[in-house]
């Protein structure tokens, strides 16, 4: 869809006309990269994801509490409202917030939480705070945003234990988001390395590895995996499940990348460039080199980034129904366990907020990998 | 045409055999045997078993027989209609999965009914219209529905229904029909617990549908046959409906085998949330529990139904689109 969207908006008829000279001497790979600019909503995705990614390096930059700390006082607190204007109306430029103060109500055992306005906590940015280590290496106690003490700032609530959601979804995206990338890389390999051989060789290895292929594509995805990943030890640490959890996703995964690889690899080994680079006496090495890994390199590219959001999708998914990463370790499906019944649902409808992450960075690859796609073939009009 | 049904069925028989040696495999894999896992549970329960009686079980089950023995002698159970004994539900694995089963399934065919239901003419729709203010909204509406996961749609759908209506759509029955035998009034009672479930778990796969459809028939509208057509002065729906949309419909077709894996995939995680007396929850449940003859069992049937699914839509696809007809039955 995107793709006609943005090959009528910004048609090439018309700027192939514009082309300077520049345009005619560029690679390839300035080449993808003017017509990756091109599509705006791919560049914009990219930028997100970039952000998103950061969050995964850094969240002890970027979490106001401790994410495992459990705040008594403010059990199942709704986020703060971040305010401008205080209780008289007065107007402050920098945003501050109100503690708040907890009631029970005991007709219906519901905590009620009500803003205590007799003192304002303004927002501070780039706090000191919990000291932490940056990549594990550089000691340092800088965080995003925090408030004074004694009032804890919620900006997403807090669970049911009083720990900041905030902090969890972020401390969460280091797993949620590096398990897509790591599950990638892995089914990754596997594609490469049987796509390869099928394709490399032919004949009937070809036939045997397809008919494999074929074979655990039928088989569902989510039940395969869940039954792989409850097959896990119990006295596995998180760090053990984590990797086992790549290796499953990697084997459910790989037969769509090998599909897709020995398909490409096919129809590059017959294409003309590869025919005329032949024809002029190169060498195999030379061809390889060349020809065939940058226009396989852009191909695998695109291939690549749209099928990191299934795997997110499908940790999220395991997680959350217990199969997958175990607690104490948080990854987004971990969080929305919390929001599994219709009861707490209804009663705090913010434990749902680690689900939006989930689909930001869902659609956020999948637009990348459109503006890839359209992008990996710069010369097609 | 006969051939290469016949073929293709000797091959589902074959498929179908690989999904016996997977699922064993998943019997197998969890560390310690099953047994163990039953003695503890015996033994959590005050009950003590002396060493005749683990030796007289281990020999019942064949746990001191080599793996490839223990593999053929749980395929011939298996063809004889024997899954194990579910230890969580104190029964045969046959007894308790039948109902489950059907459910599932029909959820899984009704979600593919939706699917095509809703997918077709909208995707021709906003085909023909191309940048209509339709197309904007179908489009953004089909990429939030492939991004969000199925479980937090059921549950947004739920909370939806909770905060306006007071409804609690949990369930497949009312409770006054759950233990009820089956009747007419049940089945009405399905019917109207059903749709949550079926537009829940039908919403991604009509996303992708709805893009697939909108992006083959765009390309086929722009080719010279339809120019042609019109030209000889075919009416626009006549021509619509006889050309570029039959051939737009193939990759739909063919993208049936997919769909059915896909659809019991997402019903696994929709019906849990949804609390459905479906395969899924009951097979969370007995993974959780390491009820390994219950889960293997769950898998194996699920994926025996997917492969008959998929081996009926390669037969349909051959039978749709005369071009593969030909390149599959000459060879």
């Amino acid at each position: 869809m995107l793709r006609r969207l943005a090959s009528r908006r910004f048609s090439p008829v018309k700027q192939a006309v514009q082309y300077d000279e520049s345009y005619y001497l560029a690679s390839q790979w300035q080449l993808i990269w003017r017509k990756f600019r091109r599509h705006r909503l791919a560049m914009v995705s990219a930028l997100v994801i970039i952000f998103l990614y950061s969050m995964a390096i850094f969240p002890e930059f970027y979490s106001v509490n401790d994410h495992h700390k459990r705040h008594v006082k403010y059990a199942k607190a709704p986020p703060n409202t971040i305010r401008f204007l205080d209780a008289e109306g007065n107007f402050h430029l920098q945003p501050f917030i109100y503690d708040m103060t907890q009631e029970l109500d005991m007709d219906t055992l519901k905590r009620n939480y009500t803003d205590d306005t007799s003192r304002r906590y303004p927002l501070r940015f780039f706090v000191r705070g919990l000291p932490y280590k940056l990549l594990g290496l550089i000691e340092t106690d800088i965080h995003l945003v925090g408030v004074d003490e004694p009032a804890v700032f919620f900006p997403f609530g807090s669970d049911e234990l009083g720990r900041d959601l905030f902090s969890r979804t972020m401390h969460a995206s280091r797993i949620s988001l590096s398990i897509g990338f790591l599950g990638m890389v892995s089914s990754f390999c596997l594609g490469c390395l049987f796509g390869g051989i099928s394709g490399y060789f032919g004949g009937s290895v070809d036939i045997v590895v397809q008919r494999v292929i074929e074979f655990l594509v039928s088989i569902p995805q989510i039940p395969l995996m869940m039954a792989l990943a409850a097959a896990f030890p119990p006295e596995w640490s998180s760090v053990q499940v984590y990797f086992g959890f790549t290796i499953v996703l990697a084997v459910v995964n790989w037969p769509q990348l090998a599909r897709a690889v020995r398909g490409k690899l096919l129809e590059l080994r017959e294409a003309d460039f590869v025919m005329a680079a032949r024809i002029s006496n190169m060498g195999d090495m030379n061809i390889i080199v060349k020809h065939l890994l940058p226009s396989f390199a852009s191909f695998l590219i695109v291939v690549l980034s749209l099928s990191v959001p299934g795997m997110i999708l499908a940790e999220t998914a395991l997680s959350f129904l217990q199969i997958g990463i175990r607690p104490p370790a948080v990854s987004w499906g971990v969080l929305l366990q919390d929001a599994q019944n219709i009861r707490s649902l209804s009663q705090s409808p913010w434990l749902l907020i680690p689900g939006l992450f989930v689909i930001v960075t869902v659609l956020a690859f999948n637009f990348l990998g459109d503006g890839l796609r359209d992008a990996a073939d710069p010369y097609k009009q | 045409m006969k051939s290469y049904v016949f073929q293709r069925l000797v091959y589902m028989v074959f498929l179908l055999w690989l999904v016996s040696i997977v699922t064993f495999v998943i019997i197998e894999l969890p560390p310690g045997d099953y047994l163990s896992t039953y003695i503890s549970r015996l033994e959590q329960a005050g009950q003590d078993l002396s060493d005749e009686e683990v030796d007289r079980l281990r020999a019942q089950y064949g746990l001191d027989l080599p793996t490839t023995l223990r593999y053929f002698r749980w395929f011939g159970q298996v063809l004889r209609g024997e899954f194990g004994f579910s230890f969580d539900w104190q029964q045969p694995v046959r007894d308790i999965i039948g109902e489950r089963l059907a459910l599932t399934f029909t959820i899984a065919i009704l979600s593919a009914v939706f699917t095509f239901a809703v997918a077709i003419p909208i995707g021709i729709y906003s085909a023909t219209h191309q940048y209509s203010l339709v197309d904007y909204i179908v489009s953004f509406v089909g990429f939030i529905g492939l991004a969000i996961p199925n479980f937090m749609l059921a549950l947004i759908m739920l909370y939806i229904a909770w905060k306006s209506y007071g409804l609690n759509l949990t369930g497949l029955f009312s409770p006054e029909y759950l233990d009820a035998p089956w009747n007419l009034a049940k089945i009405g009672d399905l019917m109207l617990h059903l749709p949550i479930p079926i537009i829940v778990v039908g919403t991604a796969g009509t996303a992708g549908m709805i893009r697939v459809l909108r992006g083959t028939l765009l390309d086929e509208l722009n080719k010279q046959y339809v120019i042609t057509a019109r030209s000889k002065g075919v009416g626009e729906v006549k021509l619509l409906f006889k050309y570029p949309v039959r051939v737009a419909l193939n990759p739909i077709v063919s993208g049936l085998a997919w769909l059915f894996p896909a659809l019991i995939s997402s019903g696994t995680i929709t019906a849990w949330v949804l609390g459905l007396p479906t395969a899924g929850p009951m097979m969370v449940r007995a993974l959780i529990t390491q009820d390994t003859f219950l889960s293997a069992t769950l898998l194996m049937f699920v994926t025996i139904l997917t492969v008959i699914g998929t081996t009926v839509s390669d037969i349909l696809l051959v039978v749709v689109d005369p071009r593969i007809r030909m390149e599959r039955t000459a060879n």
